[in-house]
């Protein structure tokens, strides 16, 4: 018996050698396992064993089963890992095919380039103002210490509602306004639609924005105009960016000054985008007139500020290398999906 | 303003800058350079070479091996094959890359072995005709026959090549807009000593002009200072050839010696000056006055003008002969025959030359001066100056005497001078003698024991002590500004609500797959039409100068700027498109306006291809639930010609009508033509009045929910708002969650009738029994047959 015992044991042992699959796994378990296995056979024989020797053979057995059980297990885990493995060989897709998007909008460009903006300002403590497309005469050029038949208004082709309701050309009358309503410390932008009787070509437009900015308070310098307007382009075009202030004339200024960004494609050593100077200009900006603080209800002789008007047509060609301000207009979806 | 930099000679000597670094510092100190050009020659890179050795060519019996001195860096070597050459002469040299005329190019190269880098020139290299330059021989190299700097440019040298910078002159500086104006700047710039040379008028003819001619100013408010003088024996002729020169390079057309002159003083002085023709004033005589209704003019260009009692007139005795300050009559001109000259200098009212210049669509460098302001005492030293350049020309012989009629008052603002407050407001450490010593370069008086500044007359610019401050900081350079962060006290800024708001709708759709778009704010009226808007939306407010019809009147309803952009996107092939606009709407409250109409902004919606009518509702539904907007409701759209009657929504919050949602009319469709579209509109100002609440939190509840589905057949006419109505109203506060999941119509349903399916979902604080949602559940349905007559299918 105990030579049965070693040879189902050395049968199993071939047999589960040679079983691959889960079911050649099973056929062997049955046929030495199963109610009409061999082991079970021999177990059911040991009744005829004496007494001495069926705890002898009672161990052997329970032996060969264990290992024979333990030869299953192991080898179907072996199959197992097998068949998943050639499961997941079988499962392959072509990853390079389309994702299936949630398709999101945009914003408009300039309303991007206008959030980062008011983004930079609103991090150093402006508030934004808004004003009427539609303003008065008075707001727009009187208060602003640009009379009637000054020459500056010809540098600013205006269209008329009546004699004294115009669209506005220019943000700066939200200075007056904020001014009027607000006492200082001032710290303000004020984005905005304005208008001037400009024919539409590549780089003129009827409609355009600006973002009008105005600081006022104790003790303000144009040191720190230069110092705030420093921020924000480095904000906006990042921490090497240089600024260079020209002097230059708004009658609502004084001093004024134009103010040029070190061209952001060649760093400032002269390329086809700043035809060769190495700045582009981006603002205007000086220190609030005498005359203009006093309109808005300021003492002059107390307070003192800085004013700075951008472009934003302007600075979102330059960010986006766009070539034609007519786009922006136009709203081709193939041009809104760019950005 | 275009400056011939010669002319600079003439006032103050600047040495070793080039124009690069002429520009450069002149833009930074306040005059903006625009450009600069080279005009008046073919010829480029040719300098003034000095020879220092000369050697027999091996190669060659009659060349000669050169090297020569051209001022930059070592000699170069150059073969000529002249013969009349010699060691220590100073000769035009084409270096390499010079251009000579007829599109030669000089390039280094090898002449029978040896090096070559350039070529010394003849006087007929150059293009010069024979004894035109001193030194020039007709066998040979021009040889110079005086010193001039080694280097230089030999074109500019002889005045045959002209460096022009054009500069942008602000509004603010009409002093500027003159040769003498920028000679000032420059000198203040560059810090050299300017002056202008003395003028001297002998006035050989003798005799006074007030014996002769005779000047009346009725209009003294309009013409503070009229000034003439007289000159007679003219003799008409073209100018000298150097008064020629700088005209073309100013950009002043050469006419006559006389005509010439009065513009080389409005060049030089930037004062106008006009030249009458004595014997063409009736009376010999110069009145200034407004013109009566129904007077007329031909002015020098031939134009004929109808004249109104606003605008300055020059008169004689009596018609108009000029209309003041902007332009001439025909009737008095210059011509060939004249004998005796009557030169104007005068002042006249700014505001005035501006609206007459408009009026009558005239603008000429005279009336662009008078626009910005000119300085009264301008007027005699100017006057002086054409007398003397007539003098000079041997034009005419001028008569003593002038007339001088000066109603002018400007007197020049006294401020005073704190140096510290110039410190404190530039935020700048600028010490007083800088201060000082700015000012006096740019010839601003100051009295040091008064603590006082003076300006000159012809600075109406500078008002006050601000004015004073640019002055400084511009001469000491705005570069040298330090950059300061803004100090003082602490404010908060960032946005307000409604800004912030205005961020979470235009979140909400973009994340909805929805475009912004921008539109111009003014249309065509015509767009009307095109929508078949009805009366309300046609009161638009009109522009009085409209660049077009088709940008003639303010928007009233942003949809017309919809439609365009979508009609545009549709004809571009675009296939699907879902578009936003925050457009801002004008709506007068009175016309003509009397004071500002309201603006309004709408959020509108657009879209076709991949969309019908629940996808835009959708859309609109979850921005409404985005921004946390309750009690919304929709029902079938009052009559509105630019919807569709039957898929169209109005939209309402609280019961109060926000807006409208649906398909655009097949009519309005057509007139864009592009196939079906949606649009949605909502007003913005409303929606952000019920938009932001915080939400309140509801705990998460810890017991099953019981669902419930129900397909019920009811009449095609019943609205989902009502069905749901109804389940709600029974199921009380216990339902959850209603979904209508399948609405049909067809094969097994009666005519007339549609099957609608709900689930709902009901939840209490507890777990719900059996018997009590069956109990509910009875209550829905019993409402269901009762209000609405459904049959529970």
């Amino acid at each position: 018996m105990k030579e049965q015992l070693e040879k189902i044991r050395q049968a199993a042992a071939d047999a589960l050698e040679a079983a691959e699959t889960g079911e050649a796994l099973e056929a062997a378990r049955v046929r030495f396992l199963g109610k009409k296995g061999e082991l079970t056979a021999v177990l059911r024989g040991m009744g005829a064993l004496s007494p001495e020797e069926r705890p002898v053979i009672g161990q052997l057995a329970n032996e060969v089963r264990a290992f024979v059980e333990s030869k299953i297990e192991e080898k179907r885990a072996v199959a197992a890992a097998k068949e998943r493995e050639a499961r997941l060989q079988n499962e392959v897709i072509d990853v390079t095919m389309p994702g299936r998007r949630r398709a999101a909008g945009r914003l408009h460009p300039l309303n991007q380039v206008l959030n980062e903006i008011t983004d930079i300002f609103t991090g150093m403590g402006f508030f934004v103002a808004e004003g009427p497309d539609i303003e008065t005469d008075y707001y727009n050029f009187e208060a602003l210490n640009i009379p009637a038949d000054h020459p500056a208004r010809d540098t600013q082709d205006t269209f008329y509602i009546t004699d004294s309701i115009i669209l506005r050309t220019q943000t700066s009358p939200v200075q007056i306004r904020v001014m009027e309503q607000t006492k200082p410390p001032i710290r303000m932008i004020a984005p905005g639609r304005v208008f001037r009787s400009d024919a539409v070509d590549a780089t003129h437009s009827p409609v355009f924005h600006q973002i009008e900015g105005l600081v006022i308070d104790k003790g303000i310098t144009m040191a720190d105009l230069k110092g705030t307007l420093e921020a924000v382009v480095k904000g906006l075009y990042g921490p090497d960016a240089k600024i260079r202030l020209r002097p230059h004339h708004f009658n609502f200024t004084e001093p004024s000054a134009e103010v040029d960004v070190s061209c952001f494609a060649c760093g400032g050593k002269g390329c086809a985008m700043c035809k060769g100077e190495g700045w582009i200009e981006i603002l205007g900006a000086g220190m609030v007139h005498p005359k203009v603080l006093r309109v808005g209800g300021i003492d002059p002789e107390v307070y003192s500020g800085f004013a700075f008007g951008l472009g934003l047509e302007r600075i979102a060609m330059f960010k986006y290398g766009i070539d034609d301000l007519r786009l922006f207009f136009e709203n081709d979806l193939r041009f809104l999906r760019q950005f | 303003m275009k400056l011939p930099l010669s002319w600079l000679n003439d006032y103050l000597k600047l040495e070793n800058v080039s124009v690069k670094e002429y520009c450069d510092a002149m833009t930074l100190s306040g005059s903006k350079v625009e450009g600069w050009a080279s005009e008046g020659s073919e010829v480029e890179g040719v300098v003034f070479g000095r020879i220092l050795t000369k050697t027999r060519h091996t190669n060659s019996d009659h060349m000669w091996i050169t090297t020569v001195d051209i001022g930059a860096g070592e000699p170069v070597q150059i073969v000529t094959g002249a013969q009349n050459i010699e060691v220590g002469q100073l000769v035009p040299v084409a270096t390499n890359g010079a251009k000579l005329p007829g599109g030669v190019t000089i390039k280094s190269g090898k002449l029978r072995g040896e090096v070559s880098n350039g070529m010394l020139c003849s006087h007929y290299e150059l293009g010069f005709e024979d004894g035109v330059i001193p030194g020039s021989d007709p066998n040979g190299i021009l040889i110079f026959q005086r010193e001039y700097p080694i280097g230089a440019d030999v074109m500019e040298a002889l005045g045959e090549k002209e460096t022009v910078v054009e500069f942008e002159i602000t509004p603010n500086r009409p002093d500027c807009l003159s040769v003498i104006g920028l000679a000032r700047e420059t000198a203040a710039t560059f810090n050299v000593p300017f002056a202008i040379p003395p003028v001297e008028v002998k006035a050989e003819a003798g005799g006074d002009i007030n014996d002769i001619a005779k000047v009346t100013v009725e209009a003294p408010d309009l013409c503070p200072r009229y000034a003439c003088r007289l000159v007679q024996d003219i003799k008409i002729g073209p100018s000298p050839a150097w008064m020629q020169k700088r005209l073309k390079a100013a950009g002043v057309r050469p006419i006559s010696n006389i005509v010439d002159i009065t513009n080389y003083v409005m060049l030089e002085y930037g004062q106008p000056m006009h030249a009458f023709d004595l014997n063409f004033l009736e009376g010999r005589e110069i009145v200034v006055r407004r013109a009566r209704n129904g007077e007329e003019i031909v002015t020098l260009d031939g134009q004929p003008h109808a004249l109104d009692d606003t605008m300055l007139m020059i008169c004689d005795g009596k018609k108009p002969v000029c209309v003041a300050g902007v332009m001439g009559g025909a009737n008095s001109e210059i011509k060939d025959d004249t004998g005796a000259v009557l030169f104007e200098c005068a002042n006249f009212l700014r505001g005035s030359v501006r609206t007459t210049a408009r009026k009558l669509g005239l603008r000429t460098e005279s009336s662009s001066r008078y626009e910005k302001g000119l300085d009264p005492n301008m007027v005699v030293k100017a006057l002086d100056r054409a007398c003397q350049l007539v003098e000079e020309l041997g034009a005419g012989r001028v008569v003593g005497g002038m007339i001088d009629v000066d109603n002018s008052c400007h007197t020049p603002a006294v401020i005073p001078f704190r140096p510290e407050n110039i410190r404190a407001f530039i935020g700048a450490d600028i010490d007083d003698a800088f201060m000082l010593d700015a000012l006096r370069r740019l010839d601003i008086a100051v009295d040091t024991d008064k603590m006082e500044i003076y300006p000159p007359t012809y600075r109406m610019d500078i008002e006050c002590e601000a004015d004073i401050a640019e002055e400084v900081v511009r001469l000491y350079g705005y570069d040298k500004v330090p950059s300061t962060l803004v100090s003082g006290e602490a404010v908060s800024g960032g946005l307000n609500k409604e800004q912030k708001l205005r961020g979470r709708i235009k979140s909400s759709l973009v994340g909805q797959g929805y475009y912004e778009i921008m539109t111009y704010s003014f249309t065509s009226p015509r767009t009307l039409d095109m929508i078949n808007a009805g009366e309300e939306l046609r009161n638009n407010i009109r522009i009085l100068n409209p660049l077009g019809e088709d940008t003639s009147v303010m928007r009233t309803t942003p949809v017309t700027g919809m439609l365009e952009v979508l009609a545009r996107n549709y004809n571009h092939k675009n296939k699907n498109a879902r578009l936003f606009e925050i457009a801002t709407v004008y709506i007068a409250r009175e016309l003509p306006l009397t004071r500002l109409p309201k603006e309004k902004d709408i959020i509108t919606l657009g879209g076709y291809g991949d969309m019908d009518f629940y996808d835009i509702k959708g859309a609109v539904e979850e921005l409404f639930a985005s921004l946390g907007v309750t009690n919304v409701t929709f029902d079938t759209a009052e009559a509105n010609p630019i919807y569709h009657p039957g898929k169209s929504a109005d939209i309402f919050i609280n019961k109060k009508k926000v807006g409208t949602v649906g398909e655009v009319h097949p009519d309005v469709c057509g007139n864009y033509d592009i196939g079906e579209t949606y649009l949605a509109e909502v007003d913005l100002d409303y929606l952000l009045k019920c938009a932001g609440r915080d939400p309140v939190y509801k705990p998460l509840s810890r017991f099953p929910s019981v669902t419930r589905d129900l397909a019920m057949l009811v009449d095609d006419g019943v609205k989902a708002a009502d069905i749901e109505g109804a389940i709600r109203r029974a199921a009380g506060n216990l339902l959850e969650e209603l979904e209508l999941f399948d609405v049909y119509k067809g094969s097994q349903i009666p005519e007339g009738k549609k099957s609608v399916a709900y689930s709902a979902t009901f939840r209490a604080d507890k777990t719900l029994k059996e018997e009590e949602v069956n109990k509910l559940w009875n209550k829905v349905l019993k409402n269901l047959e009762h209000s609405l007559g459904a049959v529970l299918r």
